[in-house]
């Protein structure tokens, strides 16, 4: 091994930390793009047969029937939808309310950073204890709400068919008091981060103008703030919708639709939940195919979340 | 010295799971329904042979049958036994044995109401959502002398895919025409009316919490619960309460046939429960290791006898002795 080996020197040019390291991250990228593509392929493969058997019709028809093998998951896609949709509802301005409340400074810093701790610890609660404090807290509460909105709303237009009776405690409504809960933290503590990102000069441009507090925060701040808020409301949607276990245990899990918000419904992430267990046959390829519908769909919800806060972070990045 | 710590402490875990391994495991799963009775039988049977550990994982009968077939497990345990198809595709082959079996009960919440009857009738016409008041003629026919309530009925059941949806609409459908064609009998069907419960306690939840709600729950977990279970009528015309007697009448009454796999679906002795199902433990023909086969033989063996014992505190049926008789032949022909 003389020194002018042009292997050896090769070798010994290699650097063994920082190039291994580089090794390992680009493994482990690839490792993350791999899975996904891998379950995708995965799903698809599963949920052939059934795509080829129903076609688009699986998406339309509203009749689950396993042991008559008529799959169609229609109930369930508006489920997911309304669910998650009221969910934001509820959610939106608690959050945004929240997250103005602790940017600005209405009280000292460490008090504070309390409540966005407190706050964002509702995101470690496991689901399934969101699923079980909503049986027995919620569930009772809206027994009573329940009951009190159908005799109130009786000959209303609109909200008596939203408010319908018989009231159910397991219900669309109570599934989404919960998840907006659920996904309150999310909400929250992306909205605050675009709030304070918000250029300390344009505040101080306000104040200096004469603008009051109130009109600095609905005036200058929340509209410069807003794309990050719109951001922070998809993913909030994204994450409502593939919630599960919460969910499946208050939800009421029935297929029929119905307009009021007191009926049980149904959600894709649910369907799967209960079901997939103890599944045969064509009944796990239309599982498959409703697991494909519903990481479509969130994968869009995400994909557009992060579009507009990419967009955001360019457009504001000129007054920063 | 930190990594040396860790070595030290993944080394000494390493050894310990080494010396365990040469105890013998026996690995099982399937059906949650009999899991409690399973794992009750993995405990005590461990106390009278220290060497052999049984793991029985509750993952549901369907996964059990995936995993048996896909030979996973040591053992399976199914409520729906395995189809001929099924069977067919362990090369192995496969034996069935009876194990213990369970009783499905209307549970039931109406204040000022106890030991209600409920008719071939009504126990149908509430699933099919034609029995919508609790003082329908169809239920106030069979209770006289009870005050019931002008509350409508709300109805619960499983949302999950289960052995005890299956035997429940199985009864369901052998008694009445209409449900057999409306709605029929699987592990998960949809019903034209009510809100469904994740599991026994998600039933169990919604029972407890709104008066004039009905359910079908297993035995072991109503009683467990102290939940009201309704008299159900059986072919023969007479209301039977649930319990552990009149469980054993129905399974007294059955006959089993060669591969021991069937269900009452419609007893008729006078005395008999009319919703009863046995649950199977799966093992295959042959096994290749001699000491993991008797330790497996010994372990049914176990269950099949003693075992029994445990079941009526733990609300299962113990198995009547004929039945027994078949099973311990059974498992005789497993090599």
């Amino acid at each position: 091994m003389s020194e002018q080996d042009p292997k050896s020197r090769a070798i010994a040019e290699i650097r063994l930390g920082p190039d291994l390291f580089h090794l390992l991250c680009w493994v482990a990228s690839a490792a993350a793009v791999a899975t996904l593509g891998l379950i995708i392929y995965e799903i698809v493969s599963g949920a052939w047969p059934a795509m080829q058997k129903f076609g688009l019709g699986f998406l339309t028809s509203s009749s689950w029937v396993p042991n008559r093998e008529n799959f169609g998951i229609f109930p369930f896609i508006i489920g997911t939808a309304a669910s998650s949709f009221i969910a934001i509802l509820f959610a939106l301005p608690l959050g945004l309310a929240i997250a103005i409340f602790l940017s600005e400074n209405f009280l000292p810093l460490p008090v504070r950073q309390v409540v966005r701790f407190v706050v964002e610890m509702l995101a470690a609660i496991p689901s399934v204890v969101y699923g079980l404090w909503g049986i027995f807290v919620v569930i009772p509460l809206m027994k009573i709400f329940g009951a009190w909105a159908v005799s109130t709303f009786h000959g209303v237009p609109v909200l008596e068919t939203l408010f319908a009776p018989p009231a159910y405690g397991n219900s669309m409504l109570t599934a989404s008091i919960v998840l907006a809960l659920m996904i309150l933290p999310t909400l929250t503590a992306i909205s605050r981060n675009s709030l304070t990102a918000v250029p300390g000069t344009l505040r101080e441009g306000a104040y200096a103008l004469g603008a009051t507090r109130w009109e600095a925060i609905l005036g200058v701040i929340l509209p410069t703030a807003a794309p990050g808020v719109v951001a922070a409301t998809i993913l909030a949607l994204g994450r409502a919708m593939g919630e599960t276990m919460a969910v499946a245990m208050l939800i009421g899990n029935s297929s029929r639709l119905s307009w009021s918000l007191l009926s049980p419904g149904g959600t894709l992430a649910g369907l799967l939940a209960n079901q997939f267990g103890e599944a045969e046959g064509m009944q796990v390829n239309s599982l498959m195919f409703a697991a494909l519908i519903l990481v479509v769909i969130t994968l869009f919800v995400n994909l557009l979340g992060e579009a507009v806060l990419r967009y955001t972070q360019n457009q504001t990045a000129g007054i920063r | 010295m930190k990594f040396s710590k860790l070595f030290l402490v993944v080394g000494s875990a390493v050894v310990g799971l080494a010396s365990q391994s040469s105890a013998q495991q026996l690995s099982g799963a399937g059906a949650s329904f009999p899991a409690p009775l399973y794992q009750r039988w993995g405990v005590e049977f461990n106390k009278l042979q220290p060497a052999v550990q049984v793991n029985y994982q509750s993952v549901g009968s369907g996964a059990g049958v995936k995993n048996f077939t896909a030979g996973v497990v040591d053992f399976g345990a199914s409520d729906a036994a395995m189809s001929d198809a099924e069977i067919a595709k362990v090369p192995k082959g496969v034996v069935m044995i009876p194990a213990t079996a369970g009783e499905i009960v209307y549970t039931y919440n109406l204040p000022g109401v106890t030991g209600l009857n409920l008719s071939r009738e009504a126990m149908a016409g509430i699933y099919l959502g034609t029995v919508t008041k609790w003082n329908d003629p169809v239920i106030a026919k069979a209770n006289p002398g009870a005050k019931l309530p002008d509350l409508p009925i709300q109805v619960a059941y499983r949302s999950d895919g289960s052995g005890t949806t299956y035997v429940f609409t199985q009864h369901l459908s052998a008694i009445s025409k209409d449900f057999n064609d409306k709605i029929g009998t699987d592990k998960s069907v949809t019903f034209p009316v009510g809100v469904g419960g994740k599991g026994n306690e998600g039933v169990t939840a919604l029972v407890k919490q709104s008066p004039g709600t009905v359910g079908y729950v297993e035995y072991g977990y109503a009683k467990g619960n102290g939940l009201a279970m309704a008299n159900l009528e059986n072919k023969s015309g007479k209301f039977v309460t649930p319990g552990v007697e009149n469980g054993a009448a129905t399974l007294a009454n059955v006959k089993l046939p060669e591969n021991l796999r069937i269900w009452p679906v419609d007893p008729e002795g006078a005395s008999d429960y009319p919703i009863v199902s046995f649950t199977w433990l799966l093992l295959y023909k042959k096994y290749d290791d001699a000491a993991k086969l008797k330790a497996l033989k010994d372990f049914v063996a176990y269950g099949l006898t003693t075992g029994q014992g445990f079941s009526e505190e733990l609300g299962y049926i113990p198995l009547p002795a004929p039945v027994v008789e078949k099973a311990q032949a059974a498992l005789a022909t497993v090599q």
